[in-house]
C-alpha cells in the first residue's frame, strides 16, 4: 500500500514538473525537494532521533528547500521557468553536497541505513493517514486542471491567449508537484526514475492528453512500484534490496524498449 | 459588437520607440494591415494590443475596460492572435490542437462536446489539413504548423483577431487561402483583424485599413487607398518602390536600377 501511494505521488509529479519546466526531461527531484528532506532526514539519523519522527524531518526539510527556491526564483518579472530550473537545480545541488558532508562525517555503522535511505527504502515504510489525503486531494485537482495542463504545455504565450492566468497556474503547479513530492520522500527516501519514466511511458502508450495521462501515470506509477517493491524483498531473499535499484534496473530497459519501438513505427 | 480602442497608446522595446500617441480604434468588418520595416515593433505593438504586455503609457481598452485589468479567460474569448513563430514540443494530434482553441469556452471539468469537434474538423478542413487529424503535431512542415495554429484561432471563435505574419512560411496558394479566410471572417461575421504583414500587396488586396510604422514613434493610419502609395512606400521602407495598376487595383514593386 506504502508503495502504490508513493509511486502514485511521484508519477503525478513528474507529469506537473514536466509541464511546469516544459522539458520532458524534469522529474520531481530536479528543483531540490527530495535533497533539502534527504540533508534533514540525514541529519536526524546522525543526531540519532527517533525512526518515528525521520518523516516529519524529511517534511520540514522539503518544505525548507521549496521555500528556498519558490522566495528566489519568485521575482516580479514575468514567469520564467528558467529561472526556476536554475534556482531548483542549483539548490539540489546546494544539497548534495551537504549530503555528501553528512555521510563522510557520519560514523561507519549508521553509513548502511542512511544510504538505504537515499536510494529509496520502503522497508521501513509507514504510511501516514493524511498523505492518502494529499494524493487524493492533489489527484482531483489535478484532473480539474487537465485541460489547462495542456494548454500550459504549449508555451506561456499560447496558454495566456487561451485564457490562461499563466503565472498563478504555474505556482499551483509547483506548489503542488512539491508537496506531493515531499510527502512521497518522507515517507520512502527518494526513490528515482519513477518520476522520470512513468510519465513517459505513459504519454508513449496513452498520448499527451492530461486528462488521461495523469490517472494513467498515477494508476501505473503505484503499480510500478508496487511490482519492485515486492521483487526488492524476494530477489535475494530474506536479504532486502533498495527499492531505487530495482526501480532504475527496471525502468531504464522497458523505457528505452518502448521509446525504440515508438520510434519504429515512425511517431 | 467589440471593439478594440488604442488610447494615446506609448509603446517602446529596448529603448527603441514603437509608437508615440496612437490612437486608433479596430471596429467591426475593418481589417488593418500593419506595416512596417525589419525589426520596427509590429510584433511588440501586437503583444501590447493582446495585453500580453504593459504600454508605457496610455491604455488598450478592449469593450471600454482596460484590457490589462480584464481576466485572461474574458479576453480569450473575445480576442484571439497568431503568433509570428509556432513551434510544437509535447506530442498531440492536429485534431486535439485544432480544439485547444475551444479551451477559453469550456469550464474546468467540462469535456469538447460534438460541436466543438465539428467547428474544429470544419476549421481544419478550411486551411487544407483535411486527412491530417490523427497525425502528431511534432512532424507537421512549417507551412502545416502555421495553418494549423491558424485554425485553433478560428475554432477559438474571437471577435478581434490578431495576426502576426499569418502568411509566413506559406506557399503562394495558401498564403490566398489563409487571406481570403481572415477576409471571410471580417466580413461575414463582423469580426475585426489587425495583420502584421511584409507583402505589401496582399495587404493592399485584402486590407481596408493600413498602420504604417515608421520608427522613432512615428505612424500614421487610415483607410487603405489612402495610404498605399508610392511616396509612404518609400519612406517607410527606405528604397525605391514602382506602382502598376493591375486589374484587381494599384500593387507595389521595389524599384529603381537593377
Amino acid at each position: 500500500m506504502a508503495a502504490w501511494v508513493v509511486g502514485s505521488m511521484l508519477a503525478m509529479s513528474g507529469c506537473l514538473m514536466q509541464v511546469l519546466l516544459r522539458n520532458p526531461l524534469a522529474d520531481p527531484y530536479v528543483l531540490g525537494v527530495s535533497g533539502g528532506a534527504a540533508f534533514a532526514t540525514l541529519i536526524g539519523m546522525v543526531i540519532g532521533v527517533a525512526v518515528n519522527f525521520l518523516p516529519w524531518l524529511a517534511i520540514l526539510g522539503a518544505l525548507v528547500s521549496i521555500l528556498i527556491v519558490f522566495g528566489l526564483a519568485r521575482g516580479t518579472g514575468p514567469w520564467s521557468g528558467t529561472r526556476l530550473l536554475l534556482t531548483g537545480v542549483v539548490t539540489a545541488s546546494g544539497w548534495a553536497a551537504l549530503i555528501s558532508l553528512v555521510l563522510s562525517l557520519s560514523p561507519d555503522n549508521s553509513l548502511r541505513g542512511m544510504l538505504f535511505w537515499l536510494m529509496g527504502d520502503l522497508s521501513y515504510a509507514v504510511l501516514p493517514l493524511w498523505s492518502l489525503a494529499v494524493l487524493g486531494g492533489s489527484f482531483i485537482l489535478t484532473l480539474g486542471l487537465a485541460r489547462s495542463l495542456n494548454v500550459l504545455a504549449m508555451g506561456e504565450t499560447t496558454a495566456r491567449l487561451l485564457g490562461e492566468p499563466t503565472r498563478q497556474m504555474l505556482w499551483l503547479v509547483y506548489l503542488l508537484a512539491s508537496v506531493l513530492t515531499a510527502t512521497a520522500v518522507s515517507i520512502a527516501g527518494s526513490i528515482g526514475f519513477v518520476g522520470l519514466i512513468v510519465p513517459h511511458l505513459m504519454r508513449l502508450l496513452v498520448g499527451s492528453d492530461h486528462r488521461i495521462l495523469i490517472p494513467a501515470a498515477t494508476l501505473f506509477g503505484g503499480l510500478f512500484l508496487v511490482l519492485s517493491d515486492t521483487l526488492a524483498r524476494t530477489i535475494l531473499s530474506p536479504q532486502q534490496l533498495p527499492v531505487g535499484v530495482i526501480t532504475a534496473l527496471l525502468g531504464v530497459p522497458l523505457f528505452l524498449l518502448l521509446l525504440n519501438r515508438a520510434r519504429l513505427k515512425g511517431v | 459588437m467589440t471593439d478594440l480602442v488604442c488610447q494615446s497608446l506609448y509603446v517602446s522595446i529596448a529603448g527603441k520607440k514603437v509608437c508615440s500617441k496612437l490612437d486608433l480604434k479596430l471596429a467591426p468588418a475593418q481589417s488593418w494591415g500593419m506595416l512596417g520595416p525589419n525589426g520596427i515593433g509590429k510584433t511588440t505593438l501586437l503583444k501590447c494590443m493582446a495585453g500580453l504586455s504593459e504600454p508605457d503609457s496610455g491604455s488598450v481598452l478592449l469593450e471600454n475596460q482596460s484590457i490589462s485589468k480584464l481576466p485572461r479567460r474574458t479576453v480569450a474569448r473575445l480576442l484571439g492572435m497568431l503568433q509570428q513563430h509556432t513551434v510544437y514540443i509535447f506530442d498531440a494530434s492536429v485534431l486535439e490542437t485544432a480544439m485547444t482553441g475551444r479551451h477559453p469556452h469550456l469550464g474546468h471539468w467540462e469535456r469538447e462536446g460534438a460541436l466543438d469537434k465539428q467547428k474544429s474538423l470544419d476549421a481544419i478542413r478550411a486551411v487544407d489539413l483535411e486527412g491530417f487529424e490523427s497525425r502528431s503535431v511534432t512532424g507537421l512542415s512549417g507551412g502545416e504548423s502555421r495553418r494549423l495554429a491558424f485554425a485553433s484561432l478560428i475554432v477559438q471563435e474571437p471577435a478581434i483577431l490578431l495576426l502576426d505574419e499569418p502568411t509566413n512560411h506559406l506557399d503562394m496558394k495558401h498564403q490566398i487561402r489563409i487571406m481570403n479566410q481572415v477576409g471571410e471572417q471580417v466580413a461575414n461575421m463582423q469580426r475585426s483583424a489587425m495583420i502584421a504583414l511584409h507583402d505589401v500587396n496582399l495587404a493592399a488586396r485584402y486590407c481596408s485599413h493600413i498602420l504604417m510604422l515608421f520608427g522613432n514613434g512615428d505612424w500614421q493610419a487610415g483607410p487603405a487607398e489612402e495610404l498605399l502609395n508610392r511616396e509612404n512606400l518609400e519612406r517607410l521602407y527606405q528604397c525605391p518602390v514602382e506602382s502598376v495598376l493591375t486589374s484587381t487595383g494599384k500593387r507595389f514593386l521595389p524599384g529603381g536600377q537593377s
